[in-house]
């Protein structure tokens, strides 16, 4: 991967999100999921600065239609998240405090224990859509299988049960909110969290399985107030329940869910 | 054209019957188009019917649950409504407000304020540009949800603008404050129009703005 400075608005992608053949086609797409480096203090040397890009979701804009269609995605994506990005690293060029964090570290640190700083709502809410789209599939909705299935039942009584919880947690979340599946690191069980603004269960140590986005930028062009038809679009035909399996997977890598059945012989 | 009249009168006459209060949904006092082109039309129809109507179902049916609570002595039932009656009865409050703090260019809207108010402002902010600069500003700064006001200090005798969250009414930052305006800045309100563009709406609102409905209210709580 070629070194150059990926400040989004220097790259050649950078402003045109529209034609989605070009989207996924630089092979150079930085996935600068994880930190940025010091900055090169030295006059003389040619400092090298790294900044948070835009991670393009994994499907083309148009692949979610009809259930989230191409201008939703081009608007959420392309304006909002791609703000989220921009802010983040106005924050962080002036702040050298905040280098060298991964994004994990940097969200816990900015919450600051429920007092977040400015940098919070940025750090926060690129994560948050990084995770949103990787989400959603196209294709997506029916039910999660195997191990996944089993800890849902174990945890909310049926998968219908956790539907019903998941929808209504989204349908009354007043205001600017995330719904989460979480896994809880403490209780070792599947949990539904709300959160508001940008706030997601990373703060709290938890491993989030899967989200949704009940911000009205996220559904108000495709089903204007009608936000139950959004919650259940989602459920039924954009949440990839392969996504989830693989968080979950490697959630247990972190947290012991208990001793595994073997059987005997 | 016609006024917008929209009275849904709510059918559980029981109720009224048995005292307790319901609301409805007040009229606008101009048309869905008339604040064309800094709202659309497509925006206060949904906004009005939909969204200023939910909140006054959840309320009421919040009150009722509420009534029926009390009436057992249900303490915890009692507690648990507070946040959907904060939610539902701001919104309704805060609406009811937004609609009278807009008004049709053809109606005054947009037109700066005079007397009292006019020198209310210059005293408290310097200038009424400097006004609308900072209501602009902290309507645009407001993370997620919320409103930004004009506020009246009724003890202190001066204006404020004051930022809530959620459908936080103004109240919420100080029981001695009086809303003069307020302005939506939740996503629905300019999302049709605008996108994720809130600093275009809020420079845009300014046109039709209903100072004279502000200047009422200013003059009303300070004779």
């Amino acid at each position: 991967m070629s070194l150059f400075n990926c400040i989004t608005n220097q790259c050649p992608l950078g402003s045109n999100f529209g034609s989605s053949n070009k989207l996924g086609s630089c092979g150079a797409v930085p996935q600068l999921g994880g930190g940025a480096q010091r900055r090169d203090k030295s006059r003389n040397s040619r400092s090298i600065t790294a900044y948070y890009g835009l991670k393009t979701p994994p499907y083309k804009l148009d692949a979610l239609e009809p259930y989230m269609t191409q201008k939703t995605l081009e608007v959420h994506w392309g304006a909002h998240h791609r703000g989220y990005v921009e802010a983040l690293n106005k924050h962080l060029a002036k702040n050298d405090l905040l280098y060298g964090y991964t994004m994990d570290e940097l969200i816990k640190v900015t919450y600051n224990n429920g007092n977040p700083w400015p940098e919070f709502n940025s750090a926060a809410q690129v994560w948050n859509h990084d995770f949103f789209w990787e989400s959603m599939q196209p294709g997506g909705g029916e039910m999660p299988t195997l191990g996944l299935l089993q800890q849902i039942e174990k945890d909310f009584g049926s998968f219908i049960n956790f539907r019903e919880k998941f929808v209504e947690a989204a349908l009354t979340s007043f205001g600017s909110c995330w719904v989460w599946l979480v896994l809880k690191r403490e209780k070792r069980c599947l949990a539904i969290v709300k959160t508001s603004n940008a706030i997601n269960p990373l703060v709290w140590n938890d491993i989030p399985i899967t989200g949704l986005d009940v911000w009205e930028h996220a559904y108000y062009l495709d089903f204007k107030n009608d936000r139950a038809k959004y919650i259940n679009t989602f459920m039924d035909h954009l949440i990839s329940w392969e996504a989830a399996a693989a968080r979950m997977a490697r959630a247990q890598s972190f947290v012991n869910l208990g001793e595994p059945k073997i059987p005997v012989a | 054209m016609a006024f917008r009249t929209l009275i849904t009168r709510n059918p559980a006459a029981p109720l009224a019957s048995r005292g307790l209060h319901t609301f409805s949904l007040p009229d606008l006092p101009y048309d869905y188009g008339d604040l064309e082109p800094a709202i659309s039309s497509e925006i206060m129809q949904l906004h009005h019917q939909k969204h200023h109507q939910t909140y006054i179902t959840n309320y009421n049916k919040a009150l009722e649950q509420l009534e029926a609570a009390s009436a057992k002595g249900d303490a915890s039932t009692t507690v648990k409504l507070q946040s959907a009656i904060k939610f539902n009865g701001g919104g309704h409050v805060n609406h009811s407000i937004f609609w009278k703090s807009l008004a049709p260019v053809r109606a005054g809207g947009g037109e700066p304020p005079r007397g009292p108010l006019r020198w209310a402002i210059d005293n408290n902010f310097g200038s009424f540009e400097a006004l609308i600069k900072k209501m602009s500003a902290e309507g645009a700064a407001v993370q997620g949800s919320g409103w930004v006001w004009l506020g009246l200090d009724k003890e202190f005798k001066r204006l404020v603008v004051e930022t809530t969250e959620n459908q936080d009414p103004l109240v919420s930052k100080g029981a001695r404050l009086v809303p003069l305006l307020g302005i939506d800045v939740w996503e629905h309100a300019y999302y049709l129009q605008y996108k994720n563009v809130r600093p275009d709406y809020l420079k845009n609102i300014w046109k039709v703005v209903n100072w004279k409905h502000a200047s009422d209210v200013f003059e009303k709580e300070n004779p």
